[in-house]
């Protein structure tokens, strides 16, 4: 193995190349900025590849880089990938590039060499949490993805978007605090029990008290559930995706999001495995309501924008449960479910914002008769809707399936709750097609143009990669599966022997019997 | 009869007090022979230069402190017994100089009034009279503020130095009186100034009064005013008790007024507004970080053996005025005073860390003490405070600074740079990382949660989310929010007030990112000698 601090280069590419496209001399509507923060965002998915290319598979944390940063506070910068870690960092460098394409012209009215700076600092950020394995170094990076998410939603979007970036500031800052005193009660713990630390290789080997492991898994466990989020924390999400730009929506809920669910299996689990299981029976409720509510309510949306962002709350709802029903599927299908999640909500997002585009309007009840018109765009729009709803044979359908039988391994009325969400969705995804799409085309949109190129460049990798991870979903398995493995044993949980053999793709399984 | 015995005084380790005392009664015989037009420079020359001395002679004495106890502490006691040259002592000197600095560019500066200082012509003019009127068409300026300044400066260098409870209250009156002028002397808006002076003035010389007080009943307790007289009688006396903790509360309130801590923080919000925006950013400063030495000292030398007395009261203090802050700051629609109940928030995280201190004994190895949390929050408190009161001073309209909220709506789409500064001072006082104000945040919690303060910290955590709501919503203001109506406007400020911004900028990025030498350093600076 080499020494040369490849995480670190990941992370600092992207945070210089924002300084970059903000303070790049420009002419006032020069295309300039934009073309540089893509060129930044395919070098940090090169080097993405690269640390995908060295990583090799069950070795546990790779590409370690420590370095005493506050000593003082026990503090490290340290950094490493396991396969979780991996597999969001690719989503995350696979992602940017894709949303900075779509939303090309997304800032125009406004600065949008802003956009594309707070867009690749975002960026910036979300690698350095996926990255950390020092629990103060995650906490900063944390919160500070918030700075360049609140400038996103509240500078470009559409009316009453300063509303909806100060409620998603407030709800994420206070996750975060009460986070905050999580992360000192840690300091606290470890300090009494010699020297304070907080490399999460020494966090993991303290002797918890169960009072204070679980007043620590609470406080952790609130902040992860505003951020992923889960019902009841869940409000700010259909507010801020309605308001902000397709674009920005993407980079929150396909990326952003995921760390609370990252979080939890990584801290939660990791750190106090214990109180996850004491918790489990709160935490797999939540997960339930969150999976039927946020269908429900789905449903009854008007603004596809909101709907979408509700969809996801159902969704997070599925992973929360995969992560707490600890068997190696629900953890695996959890972890595949946030690579699927983010890919096909990616793809339904930037095409709704495409459709928003050409209609002039959010409401769904003001669409239709799009299809005949424009049958490129409602065809990839159907493909997106069909993955949300787990179409066997595109990329969610595999992490779904895993959760369920997670779910039902738990217990047969919790899978029976989680399976009602998937006839939930079908209604939601068929019905926003058909109501938006179908029907005799209205004159005014007789000339709409269909998907440019530019456009079709964008959503081209996630259509592929739908169908590619739906019939192969092997590779992400074969990095997921080692970090579950650990994780349980970690928490100290062996699968039931299974009286019949779970009907997945096996690969699950492999290495296990 | 005795023999005269001739006092000791250590002027190799005190001449950074003494300098400052002396430059402050050079400047006032200054004022008195030289020609008014050349007073304003030299006055300013004067100051910063013997700030800078003192600054320099403070960082050489803090080279050569002698060390006790393996280098727990180190320091002398100086003066026949009034004065203590410790480490902490060193480490806010050293602070109250460098805020003093800043204090007196923003005070030199001339360029935003068009050619004055903020300062009133003539003081003695009545509002609104043709005195008033001839003083401002001669372009009048008061240079006194100078040398009253550099009296405050002394006084507070005196106050968390000194060692017994008489010089501690000559200490407090001496940072005192000339703060109660100088908020009096705006140029502009001068009834609000003056109703500030005069409020404070009432109300500070009633707090001293308390304190007067407590000095003569721990006098009666302890036979001594002396704090390690009175260590030792807390420690061996049981009798008198009552005389012990009535003492200890009269002195407590003559501190936490100071501080502006709840119940006693009525005068801050008034007193903020209404003072020249140049003397409120070096008071909120360096007052504070004053008054908190000396309560430190207070606290931790004389009574520190009687901690289960005090600290329940602090608990207490400190809920109220972590409360108090950041629920009155919601509602207020006025950027200084939005900024005064915020100084009134920090107060009360701060009192958490005094009241997190723990005996050596129970804590582990590298672990934060509450000195060094202290310390190090009340460096982070006073780069934001200054800078952001410093950036106050940019937005004017026609009527001089614009302080509303309503001016400030849109401020970030005219002058993108000052509101971004503006709004990196209030994301540090908010507490998001990579900013000063995180780390010292961190570190007050730590603290008071490991002395198993628990239920104070949980009150911070809720406080800490009820002020990042009025932070983020003043930058919502300036980024997000159409103007509507008269704005203001962001004048170019000379060097002076730029760099004064500027370091504070630089300041609370750098402890945000690299904390870790000062905090080092607060730790080297060790605990109090006694």
């Amino acid at each position: 193995m080499n020494d040369f601090p490849w995480l670190t280069l990941l992370i600092l590419v992207p945070l210089v190349g924002s300084l970059l496209v903000a303070f790049l001399p420009k002419a006032p509507g020069s295309a300039l900025p934009k073309q540089v923060a893509v060129a930044v965002s395919l070098l940090t998915l090169a080097i993405g590849v690269a640390i995908a290319a060295q990583f090799s598979s069950g070795d546990g944390m790779q590409l370690t880089e420590t370095h005493t940063w506050i000593d003082a506070f026990g503090v490290n910068y340290a950094l490493g990938v396991d396969g979780l870690g991996l597999l969001m960092i690719l989503l995350t460098v696979a992602l940017v590039p894709i949303v900075l394409v779509a939303s090309w012209n997304e800032a125009d009215d406004g600065n949008a060499a802003a956009f594309f700076g707070w867009a690749l600092a975002l960026e910036a950020f979300s690698l350095a949490v996926f990255a950390a394995t020092d629990v103060f170094l995650f906490y900063v990076v944390f919160e500070a993805t918030l700075i360049p998410a609140y400038f996103l939603i509240g500078g470009f979007g559409r009316e009453g978007r300063a509303f909806a970036a100060l409620k998603f500031l407030m709800f994420q800052l206070g996750g975060g605090l009460v986070l905050l005193a999580g992360v000192i009660g840690l300091y606290v713990v470890s300090a009494q029990q010699g020297s304070p630390s907080y490399l999460l290789s020494d966090l993991s080997q303290l002797n918890l008290s169960t009072g204070a492991e679980r007043w620590l898994f609470v406080a952790f466990f609130i902040a992860f559930a505003v951020k992923a989020p889960l019902f009841p924390l869940h409000t700010w999400l259909a507010d801020t995706t309605e308001r902000a730009t397709p674009g920005t929506s993407v980079l929150l809920v396909c990326v952003l999001d995921k760390i609370g669910t990252f979080g939890m299996l990584r801290f939660c689990l990791g750190l106090f495995p214990e109180a996850s299981q004491w918790a489990t029976p709160v935490v797999v409720t939540l997960a339930l309501i969150s999976i039927v509510y946020g269908a429900l309510i789905a449903i009854g949306q008007d603004d596809i924008l909101r709907l979408i962002g509700l969809t996801s709350l159902s969704h997070f709802g599925f992973i929360t449960l995969g992560i707490f029903a600890f068997s190696s599927q629900g953890g695996s299908g959890a972890i595949l479910y946030m690579v699927n999640h983010g890919i096909g909500t990616a793809a339904l997002f930037l095409l709704a914002g495409f459709l928003i585009r050409r209609r002039g309007t959010t409401l769904i009840s003001q669409m239709g008769g799009l299809e005949k018109v424009t049958p490129v765009l409602a065809g990839l729009f159907l493909i997106a809707g069909l993955a949300t709803l787990g179409l066997p044979g595109l990329s969610p359908f595999v992490s779904e399936i895993l959760v369920l039988i997670s779910a039902f391994d738990y217990h047969w009325w919790v899978g029976g709750v989680a399976v009602s969400g998937i006839v939930l969705a079908a209604i939601y995804v068929l019905w926003m097609y058909q109501r938006v799409m179908t029907g005799p085309t209205p004159p005014t949109v007789e000339g709409t143009r269909d998907l440019g190129r530019r456009e079709l460049v964008a959503v081209a990798p996630l259509m592929l990669a739908l169908v590619v991870l739906g019939f192969y979903p092997r590779p992400l398995l074969d990095v997921a599966n080692p970090t579950v493995y650990s994780l349980m044993e970690h928490v100290g949980v062996s699968d039931a022997p299974p009286a019949v053999p779970a009907a997945d793709n096996g690969s699950a399984e492999e290495g296990h019997q | 009869m005795n023999d005269f015995v001739n006092p000791t005084i250590e002027y190799a380790q005190l001449w950074p007090i003494l300098v400052v005392f002396g430059v402050a009664c050079l400047g006032v015989v200054l004022e008195a022979f030289l020609p008014r037009g050349r007073r304003h420079l030299s006055q300013s020359v004067l100051a910063v230069l013997g700030l800078a001395a003192a600054l320099g002679g403070t960082v050489y004495v803090g080279l050569d402190l002698h060390k006790f106890g393996g280098g727990a502490a180190r320091g002398l006691i100086a003066a026949e017994g009034t004065i203590v040259v410790d480490g902490p002592t060193v480490y806010l000197w050293g602070l109250i100089l460098v805020f003093s600095i800043g204090g007196v560019l923003l005070f030199a500066e001339r360029r935003l009034e068009g050619g004055v200082s903020a300062f009133a012509g003539q003081a003695a003019a009545l509002p609104g009279t043709e005195a008033e009127r001839q003083a401002s068409t001669q372009g009048l300026d008061h240079t006194e503020v100078y040398p009253l300044l550099m009296f405050a400066v002394g006084g507070m260098m005196l106050f968390p130095a000194a060692n017994d409870l008489l010089t501690m209250f000559v200490a407090l009156e001496v940072l005192s009186l000339p703060l109660y002028l100088l908020c009096g002397l705006a140029r502009r808006r001068r009834l609000l100034s003056q109703e500030a002076a005069l409020k404070y003035f009432l109300l500070g010389a009633f707090s001293s009064g308390f304190f007067l007080y407590g000095v003569a009943l721990i006098y009666g307790f302890a036979g001594s005013m002396q704090f390690s007289d009175i260590n030792e009688a807390v420690r061996n006396d049981a009798s008198n008790q009552s005389l012990l903790l009535i003492g200890m509360g009269m002195l407590a309130v003559g501190l936490l007024f100071k501080v502006g801590a709840a119940p006693f923080h009525s005068w801050t919000p008034d007193v903020y507004q209404g003072a020249p925006t140049a003397v409120t950013a070096f008071m909120a400063a360096g007052t504070k970080i004053a008054a908190f030495g000396a309560m430190l000292r207070l606290f931790y030398v004389a009574f520190g053996s009687d901690r289960w007395s005090w600290q329940p009261m602090l608990w207490v203090i400190a809920i109220l005025t972590m409360l108090v802050g950041a629920v009155l700051a919601v509602v207020q629609t006025d950027v200084k005073r939005m900024l005064a109940y915020s100084s009134i928030a920090h107060t009360g995280f701060l009192l958490t860390g005094v009241l997190g201190v723990q005996s050596a004994s129970e804590l582990s190895d590298g672990q934060v003490t509450s000195m060094q949390a202290v310390l190090f929050y009340l460096t982070t408190y006073g780069f934001a405070m200054v800078g952001g009161f410093a950036v106050v001073t940019l937005v004017r309209d026609s009527g001089g600074e614009a302080t509303s909220f309503a001016r400030w709506a849109g401020l970030g789409r005219r002058s993108p740079l000052v509101a971004g500064v503006f709004a990196f001072f209030l994301l540090s006082m908010a507490g998001i990382p990579l900013t000063a104000g995180f780390v010292g945040k961190w570190a007050v919690f730590t603290v008071a949660l490991a002395a198993g303060a628990w239920p104070v910290v949980v009150v911070a955590i809720g406080s800490s989310i009820i002020a990042v709501y009025f932070y983020v919503r003043l930058i919502l203001l300036m980024f997000f929010t159409e103007a509507e109506g008269e704005v203001a406007s962001v004048t170019t400020p000379s060097l002076l007030t730029s760099a004064t911004i500027a370091v504070g900028v630089v300041a609370t990025l750098v402890l945000g990112v690299v904390p870790g030498p000062v905090l080092d350093l607060a730790g080297h600076a060790g605990q109090f000698i006694r």
